[in-house]
């Protein structure tokens, strides 16, 4: 079932860290970057998505028209995604089914975020029906506490060990030390991780990812619309990086994995469990769209939430098998240099996350990389790239690039 | 005068279960209240009441039950930060705890719960058997706010189980 593809003209990112800033100005200038690195005029995009931020009042709840506006008003269609940490994914698939469709040739994809310090939390206001509200009120289950729930089972299941999850984290400092738009970038040793403070066993803090702000965009146009604007304009797009894959799927019921911001997990009595869990799903079906499969990847992109977290996506994206990602990663097979290098832009691990723009991100990273292009860390030749992430509340993110 | 005490949340779990697993000398029952989906056999917590979540049976009765109240430990971590709002401390300072994820057999799923205090990460262990208990999950001047909570098995009493 091989989806017809569109092709990534322009990407752009507003770099990351804690500028304490309005949202939008990353937005705005991620999005000038990405126009401006297509060669096409704002006034030439036919539709605008944008991935939505929870953490800045109503603007942020319609991030596309915001980011629209601040452009300045041409009259195009909008639309504005929310998915959690899979938001980004959303608003690109918002884009492609509308030039896929032929309702536009030009599409521009949008999000940034301002985050305050800390533990992400719920709004405010007492809401004792709302899982999110709840699993802190009655549990004190923050996000790192989920994380460090999956990455306990790799030690107790695997025979993992904190200085596996502390090479992830090693390799992603390295990875991120000359991106311009990592937050974070310096060597870091295990002696530091050692030492630094336990958060949620048996994660530390710098097994944990931080908070920041950033702003992503990326400009997508048809296959047709590409080739004819390359052949007669400026614009970066050489070689034409394309979309073969995005992959926005939901659980299938039971799931039985602990899910953010669950109490419980789906029970299996009676429904037998799928055969394939939600997070091996969300790569199956981006393989399916591509026509391609592990085996084909180049490079990657995975939600390093935590250390521990990066390992299970090797496994859950087909890389390895299960309980094998502690010896691909010793390996050096997911370094610069190796068969699969892994977070090349230092994942999230370097730039800390910014929800609605962490998975547009990604495309921009892996456009950058199939480009050959990247400004920090640059995999040889890569010409198949897949990025995945999760959003609390069920949502699947992950999207495979070609050229 | 002691305080009242009510559940931190209505419909949950209940305070006088109708089941007779033997408990430890001195600890307040406590079951947590599932939904069972009558045609598919699956079960819900927190109960659904509305409708079967399970897709094609949606027209299926869901009937209350209290769910087993013992399982394994299907993984652990503990808060070594107090938790944000609306996160409520019950203690001044701060005293770390630990949470699990326990697996029910026969419901065949996993249920969250902090785990009593006194019990740390070094006392657990991915597969050993927990047991549900009534705890605080905070007090104000006067009532306790009573939560389920699960900690180890204690081998005095873990023999002689059926």
């Amino acid at each position: 079932m091989s989806v017809d593809q569109v092709a990534v003209l322009g990407v752009g990112m507003h770099p990351w860290g804690k500028w304490g800033r309005n949202f939008v100005e990353y937005g705005v200038a991620a999005a000038q970057d990405a126009l401006a690195d297509a060669g096409i005029d704002w006034r030439d995009v036919g539709f605008v998505a944008g991935a939505d931020t929870m953490r800045n009042g109503y603007p942020g709840y319609v991030a596309g028209a915001t980011f629209a506006q601040a452009l300045g008003w041409t009259g195009i269609p909008v639309t504005s995604a929310y998915g959690a940490c899979a938001s980004g994914a959303m608003a690109l698939d918002a884009a492609r089914q509308r030039i896929l469709s032929g309702m536009c040739e030009v599409a521009l994809v949008v999000g940034a975020d301002t985050t305050p310090k800390g533990f992400l939390k719920p709004n405010k206001g007492e809401r004792g029906d709302d899982p999110d509200w709840l699993r802190f009120r009655l549990l004190g289950m923050t996000n790192p506490a989920y994380f460090a729930m999956w990455a306990r089972r790799r030690i107790d299941l695997f025979g993992a060990s904190s200085d596996d999850f502390a090479q992830v984290k090693i390799k992603n400092a390295r990875h991120g030390l000359n991106n311009p738009y990592a937050r974070y970038r310096k060597e870091v040793t295990a002696e530091a991780i050692a030492a630094s403070p336990t958060v949620s066993s048996p994660l530390r803090l710098l097994d944990i990812c931080a908070t920041s702000d950033g702003g992503a965009a990326v400009v997508l146009t048809s296959m047709e619309y590409a080739r004819k604007h390359l052949s007669s304009s400026a614009g970066s797009a050489d070689p034409l990086v394309k979309v073969a894959a995005i992959s926005t799927v939901t659980p299938t019921f039971p799931n039985t994995i602990l899910e953010m911001p669950n109490f419980a997990t789906d029970s299996a009595a009676g429904i037998s469990r799928p055969d394939r869990g939600f997070k091996q799903a969300i790569g199956d079906s981006a393989y399916a769209q591509a026509g391609l499969g592990p085996d084909d990847v180049d490079v990657a992109e995975v939600y390093d939430l935590s250390t521990a977290l990066e390992l299970d996506w090797y496994e859950d994206l087909g890389f390895c098998g299960v309980g094998e990602a502690e010896k691909i990663l010793r390996d050096g097979v997911t370094t610069l240099g190796g068969r699969l290098p892994v977070n090349l832009s230092g994942g999230l691990a370097c730039f800390g996350e910014a929800v609605p723009a962490q998975a547009l991100a990604q495309v921009c990273e892996l456009t950058w990389q199939l480009r050959g292009t990247a400004k920090g860390a640059q995999a040889e030749n890569a010409k198949v790239g897949i990025t995945a992430n999760q959003g609390l509340f069920g949502h699947g993110s992950s999207v495979i690039l070609t050229r | 005068m002691s305080k009242a005490k009510l559940p931190a949340v209505e419909g949950w779990f209940t305070m006088s279960p109708s089941d007779d697993t033997p408990r430890p000398v001195g600890a307040d029952p406590v079951a947590l209240i599932g939904t069972r989906c009558t045609e598919s056999g699956t079960y819900f917590f927190p109960p659904e009441r509305v409708m079967s979540r399970a897709p094609g049976f949606s027209g299926s009765e869901l009937v209350e039950v209290e769910l087993s109240t013992r399982g394994r430990l299907w993984s652990y971590t503990d808060a070594q930060y107090q938790p944000p709002e609306p996160f409520e401390a019950p203690t001044d300072p701060y005293e770390p705890f630990c949470l699990a994820a326990v697996e029910l057999e026969t419901e065949q799923l996993v249920v969250l719960g902090q785990v009593v205090a006194g019990v740390g990460i070094e006392d657990l262990v991915v597969g050993m058997e927990m047991e549900l208990v009534l705890g605080t999950l905070y007090e104000d001047e006067d009532t306790e706010y009573t939560m389920w909570k699960w900690r180890p098995v204690a081998k005095s009493t873990a023999g002689g189980e059926a």
